[in-house]
């Protein structure tokens, strides 16, 4: 199974800051290995991101974002001490969800 | 002869233009570089490394099922705060002076149970495949020390003997290239492509080269430790390969360690 992502959230103004660190390989289907055979690609696919059962992000990613990727983004709304979830799909349909409470 | 004399003159002229011009992207790239790190700093992967190392540090492990927790890194047994902040430094049990690294494979040899060769196994981790549980635990331990103020005794007549051999390493001049450490990192503003080199015979420039390794490497995707750094400046001046946990890379750790003394530590870090 993947690994964790580490999440923060914090409320700033009336909005919710939230940063996330995914641990992905994020490989493309570009690269080859020594032997010369191609590495094939598998990187995440589907990111979402709810608060109170609303989708607040959905994004739909691909081969060019980074290994361990790293996301920012912003909603408005959310309150201290409630819950932020993060969730992603990758190509080979491995999933993760984590979420974070709002500080 | 004075037509000539003038073109050489223009050909001068246009030279001088392109070094000017070439100097000055190259002030600006050291400045560029200096942004892309800020800016990757609030999301630093190596904030994985960290949680893998945490979650690895309390579970029994080996054929033995002891924890890290048993495991005493010179501040009693699994006390980690502002641990990495006095290493090196001689140990009683292993009699011998040992940096992080050394001592995360002593405590998994001798009270984990694992052989030496199963706890050196992946020193230095390779993707998804070819992951360092050492890698992990060593960002653990570092994050840490962070903001602790660097504090290595030279107190131990062991550690003042491997400080000292740590120097004469630093200084030695060998391999194909005839070089030495200070040859790349003896003189200020140096640069390896366009990667400024910290000159470590001063005391800002050990400062902060030594706070801010282990780091995540962009361009590796992998967190590398100080053990990594140095096997690859040995790889780099072509001499021979640098044995994980050897006493060469322990007293090269120490004598870096100790010239940094005084200053809060900052890893791990976020490297190109």
């Amino acid at each position: 199974m993947a690994d964790p992502m580490k999440i923060r959230a914090s409320l700033v103004g009336d909005s919710t800051e939230v940063k996330v660190l995914m641990n992905h390989e994020m490989e493309t289907g570009q690269r080859k290995d020594a032997q010369g055979k191609v590495i094939p690609a598998w990187f995440i696919q589907n990111v979402t991101a709810t608060f109170n059962g609303r989708t607040v992000l959905a994004a739909q990613w691909g081969p060019a974002v980074a290994k361990n990727p790293f996301l920012a983004f912003k909603f408005k709304g959310g309150a201290k001490g409630e819950k932020v979830q993060i969730a992603w799909t990758d190509n080979r349909g491995d999933k993760r969800t984590d979420e974070a409470t709002i500080a | 002869m004075a037509m000539q004399s003038r073109r050489t003159a223009g050909v001068a002229l246009a030279a001088l233009v392109v070094v000017a011009g070439l100097a000055l992207a190259q002030g600006s790239a050291v400045d560029e570089i200096a942004k892309y790190r800020e800016a990757l700093q609030d999301g630093n992967p190596a904030e994985l490394w960290e949680l893998r190392g945490e979650e690895m540090w309390t579970v029994p492990r080996g054929p033995r099922q002891v924890a890290f927790t048993r495991c005493d890194l010179g501040l009693g047994p699994g006390v980690v705060k502002g641990a990495y902040a006095r290493l090196p430094r001689y140990f009683d049990d292993a009699k011998r002076v040992q940096d992080l690294e050394s001592r995360l494979v002593f405590c998994m040899v001798s009270q984990q149970g694992y052989t030496p060769a199963e706890a050196t196994k992946v020193t230095f981790g390779d993707g998804a495949a070819r992951r360092s549980d050492l890698e992990a635990l060593t960002a653990y331990v570092v994050g840490q020390s962070r903001g602790v103020t660097m504090d290595v005794a030279l107190d131990h007549p062991r550690t003042r003997e491997m400080y000292a051999l740590g120097e004469k390493m630093f200084y030695y001049r060998g391999g194909t290239h005839d070089f030495a450490c200070a040859t790349c990192h003896g003189e200020d503003a140096r640069r390896i492509r366009l990667q400024e080199l910290p000159n470590l015979t001063t005391i800002e420039g050990a400062q902060k080269a030594y706070t801010t390794w282990p780091a995540y490497r962009v361009s590796q995707g992998e967190l590398r430790t100080m053990e990594w750094r140095l096997y690859d400046c040995f790889r780099q001046q072509r001499f021979p390969e640098l044995a994980y946990d050897s006493d060469a890379a322990i007293a090269l750790t120490t004598f870096l360690a100790r010239n940094a003394n005084g200053a809060a530590y900052a890893g791990p870090a976020i490297k190109r």
